[in-house]
């Protein structure tokens, strides 16, 4: 009797144990969230947005150098990675099941896992230094080379979901491969190949490392792809270490921002295969 | 064996008339020899078999006699499978589709092809989809392709439910509507030869019904074979049967023929039901 | 196939029909040059590898000609003299990622546990999207967070309270100032809890019922089959997530260097400063005034690769075990 008490102690226990975990889990999630909310959103004024860095010491100046540095980073990774990244994708999905296929799925899984100061480190080694100077497009080539294997697998992925049975049809009807592949199969994983690529976006969007030395950030404005660019989370990083309070308030701000950038590209993502999942009854 | 099954006269290259003729007239679609390999496995073997302009022709067999791989061998989906080959002749008005040259993708232009489930493509509309064979074929404009789309969607007995919602999503449409707009999309670039594999074996009744009067009517046009598991479907539909067993062609015949009074004793037992 | 049944026109055809049997011999060039296109772009990542491979090595040569196998095993790192030795940063990159891992493993398979087995079903997708949520939060916002919020909050609330009954041990030794090894691994435990969490969950998921069944038949408490049944049968898969984890501590650069103190100094206490390999290529390179300061960067960027890619390597076969290659387990990395 006793023992069977204390084993269903031992049961409640350790259940309510991993409620705790899971809690104690999410703690930081809400932490995080509330803080940035809490020191930022105050900051977020018309100035925050149009206006960029100012001389150390004076007050007011902006973001919008780094924000706008994002956008034309991101966005270029994202008009050189995406493309290449999907086409790997198709490649290992539908010709990918001999030695080659094998081949690029493991240097693609290997990639996923090499640390973006390592990737920062290469672009500079392959792009700064011969180039004599910082830029944004070496910077962008270095957020490319990250994103392209994760696009490369979950299209990889989204393809292979398609049934075989629409190939089939396809192919029946005359189709040549390349067509059935173009506007039946790589057609029907759109939505979720979409997904894949706007989730990558987001993490990129993130990253700080790989532009330490290859965007470096600029105190002004600039759109100039051969200089130096600032972008959101450099900009975030260099004023939260910085010695002034002024900069430590915008950093919140400018981290605020980032946040929002990241959780909508993220939402966007789900709406997506949700509304098709819907329609594929 | 040889009273029921039509044989082609020994090939030589056609110089005028068909080569192959049945006791009723020119044979459209004609086979001889056929076996069809999964790597050193035959699936079926050594078939010889015609079948006649504007006929329905119905293949029966229980499960796994080779029926399916024999009808996809005609429009030559059987080899994209790994491993798999094709050895023998299929005859389309005299000319071999298996010859050394002869395009696949072309082949399946003129032989087209229904299956057991519907697969209208998720990301087109209905227009779309019936369209969607008219796209590998001359170049259409789009008055053109919409009285096409129109012309198929009638035939295929779809038109008057389908007319106000062309651009509509295919999925919105029942299992049964589904598969009458793969007929409409198989049957828009205007193929020769109709396949049918169990078109019917996802339907509910009333849409196996609707598909079976639509044969009567597409034969009028084309020469359809259909594959099915269901006996009495054989029966109400087609003019001529195939029984299949264990990858053999047992026996073929008028279809009145072979049900009530068949020539051998697998096929008696076969539809008879004495196994299946 | 015989060759008799060459195809020869029938005389006298009508010109369409003799085009459509001409068209039967078309030949379709499209698909050779549409898997000539993609075999090129899958060829990019072999490509990078390659280039990352060789640009390190390139980088790094002037280092490793100069200090050899030396470079991992010396402790001084002084740019003024040329002396580079990158043992605190191997010893802290290792240090800290076990911290974070003696936290963060717990509490990832609880909640894979919580997740899989005892959260009421309504609550389950909420939970993990909120637990993937954790992986979304960029690594500088980490460090912002770190530097202004777990910082003071581990220098002025946590250690005063804790120090009397813990300060003996040599893990606890020594003057706190904030920026340590302590903060950095705490940070580092919840920036890889989500994928610990996430691949021990379809690990869990993948067991089979009737396994959780029949110890429940057997007259096991929930809690008992999961401990004895479940998480053994995974214990592979979980073991994968794990090092995937270790993997992703061991190169986590910003919130790293923004919390841990950036000092060349190897230290067993928990609340000294340290360094990790990451921080100091973060920290250092766009001040280093040397090539030869460079060139140790690179060296030690390349020893990070070389490090960070068998560990990975290492988990994915872990988990490709226990996922039989399905694309889901892959995914999850």
């Amino acid at each position: 009797m006793a023992h069977r008490t204390s084993r269903r102690v031992i049961g409640a226990l350790m259940t309510g144990a991993t409620y705790g975990a899971a809690a104690l889990a999410l703690l930081p999630l809400a932490a995080i969230l509330a803080m940035l909310i809490l020191k930022g959103a105050g900051s977020l004024n018309w100035d925050f947005f149009t206006r960029s860095s100012v001389p150390l010491g004076e007050s007011g100046g902006g973001f919008a150098h780094a924000i706008t540095g994002t956008l034309i980073i991101v966005g270029l990774a994202c008009a050189i990675g995406v493309p290449i990244g999907v086409g790997g994708g198709v490649f290992l999905a539908e010709f990918g099941g001999g030695p080659l296929g094998w081949l690029v799925r493991f240097v693609a899984d290997t990639l996923n896992g090499i640390p973006s100061i390592v990737i920062g480190i290469f672009a500079w080694t392959w792009i700064v230094r011969p180039m004599g100077k910082f830029t944004a497009l070496a910077g962008a080539i270095a957020l490319a080379t990250i994103l392209i294997p994760i696009v490369a697998r979950t299209t990889e992925e989204m393809v292979r979901l398609v049934p075989n049975s629409l190939r089939e049809a396809a192919l029946a009807l005359g189709y040549p491969r390349w067509r059935t592949s173009l506007q039946v199969v790589v057609r029907t994983a759109g939505a979720g190949i979409v997904t894949g690529c706007l989730v990558a976006m987001a993490r990129v969007a993130g990253e700080t490392a790989p532009l330490l030395f290859t965007a470096l950030g600029n105190q002004f404005f600039s759109t100039r792809l051969l200089e130096p660019m600032a972008a959101l989370p450099l900009q975030v990083y260099v004023y939260a270490v910085g010695p002034y309070d002024e900069w430590h308030r915008q950093a919140w701000a400018g981290a605020l921002v980032l946040i929002i950038l990241v959780l909508t590209l993220g939402t966007v993502a789900r709406i997506i295969t949700r509304g098709r999942r819907v329609s594929h009854g | 064996m040889a009273e029921a099954v039509l044989i082609p006269p020994p090939m030589r290259p056609a110089a005028s008339a068909p080569a192959v003729t049945t006791a009723a007239g020119p044979a459209r679609l004609a086979v001889a020899q056929l076996t069809a390999w999964y790597g050193a496995t035959s699936g079926v073997r050594d078939v010889t078999l015609g079948f006649e302009a504007n006929t329905v022709t119905a293949l029966i067999g229980p499960s796994g006699c080779g029926k399916s791989t024999f009808l996809r061998s005609l429009n030559r989906m059987h080899e994209l499978v790994a491993g798999a080959r094709v050895t023998g002749r299929v005859l389309l008005d005299g000319h071999d589709l298996y010859a050394p040259g002869v395009n696949p993708i072309q082949v399946r232009r003129r032989i087209g092809m229904v299956f057991q489930k519907p697969t209208p493509f998720p990301t087109m509309s209905i227009a779309e989809n019936v369209a969607a064979g008219l796209r590998v074929g001359p170049r259409l404009n789009h008055a053109e392709r919409e009285a096409e789309v129109e012309r198929a969607l009638r035939r295929a007995a779809l038109w008057d439910e389908v007319k106000d919602r062309l651009h509509r999503s295919a999925l919105e449409l029942s299992g049964g509507q589904q598969q009458r707009l793969c007929v409409a999309r198989t049957i828009a670039p205007e193929p020769e030869v109709l396949l049918l594999d169990e078109p019917t074996a996802s339907l509910d009744p009333v849409g196996t019904g609707r598909i079976e009067d639509l044969i009567h009517e597409l034969k009028r046009e084309f020469t359809v074979i259909i594959v099915t598991h269901n006996l009495q479907q054989a029966a109400r539909v087609s003019d001529t049967t195939a029984f299949f067993y264990l990858g053999e062609l047992v026996e073929a015949g008028p279809t009145a023929q072979l049900f009530t009074a068949p020539a051998r004793a697998q096929t008696e037992a076969y539809v008879t039901g004495r196994f299946g | 196939m015989t060759t008799d049944a060459a195809v020869l026109p029938e005389p006298a055809p009508q010109p369409a029909a003799e085009d459509r049997w001409k068209a039967l011999r078309m030949v379709s060039r499209g698909d050779v040059a549409y898997r000539l296109v993609l075999t090129l772009l899958a060829l990019a990542p072999p490509f990078l590898l390659a280039m990352i491979a060789g640009e390190l090595v390139r980088g790094a040569w002037p280092a490793i000609r100069r200090f050899g196998a030396g470079f991992l095993t010396h402790s001084v790192w002084d740019p003024v003299l040329g002396e580079f030795g990158a043992l605190p940063l191997i010893f802290g990159t290792l240090y800290a990622s076990l911290v974070a891992m003696l936290v963060a493993i717990p509490l990832a398979v609880g909640v894979a546990i919580f997740l899989t087995e005892f959260a009421p079903r309504r609550l389950r997708t909420p939970v993990a999207t909120l637990v993937e949520l954790l992986a979304a939060v960029p690594s500088v916002i980490y460090g912002l967070w770190g530097v202004f919020v777990l910082v003071p909050l581990l220098r002025e609330t946590l250690w005063p309270v804790v120090r009397p009954a813990l300060a003996w041990l040599p893990i606890f030794q020594g003057a706190f100032y904030g920026p340590s090894v302590l903060a950095a691994g705490i940070i580092l435990a919840v920036m890889i809890l989500p994928y610990i969490a996430a691949v021990s969950r379809e690990v869990l998921l993948a067991v089979p019922a009737a396994q959780r069944e029949a110890a429940l038949a057997l007259g096991a408490t929930r809690w008992e089959a999961v401990w004895t049944v479940i998480l053994p049968y995974g214990r592979s898969g979980i073991m994968g997530a794990v090092i995937l984890g270790l993997g992703r501590a061991l190169g986590e650069t910003m919130a790293v260097t923004m919390v841990i103190g950036n000092t060349h100094e190897i230290s067993l206490s928990l609340v000294q400063p340290g360094y990790t390999i990451a921080a100091a290529i973060a920290n250092e390179f766009a001040e280093a005034a040397t090539s030869l300061h460079l060139s140790a960067l690179v060296y030690a960027a390349l020893v990070l690769f070389v490090i960070t890619v068998v560990v990975n390597a290492l988990a994915r076969v872990l988990i490709w075990r226990v996922a039989r290659g399905s694309a889901a387990g892959s995914s999850a990395i």
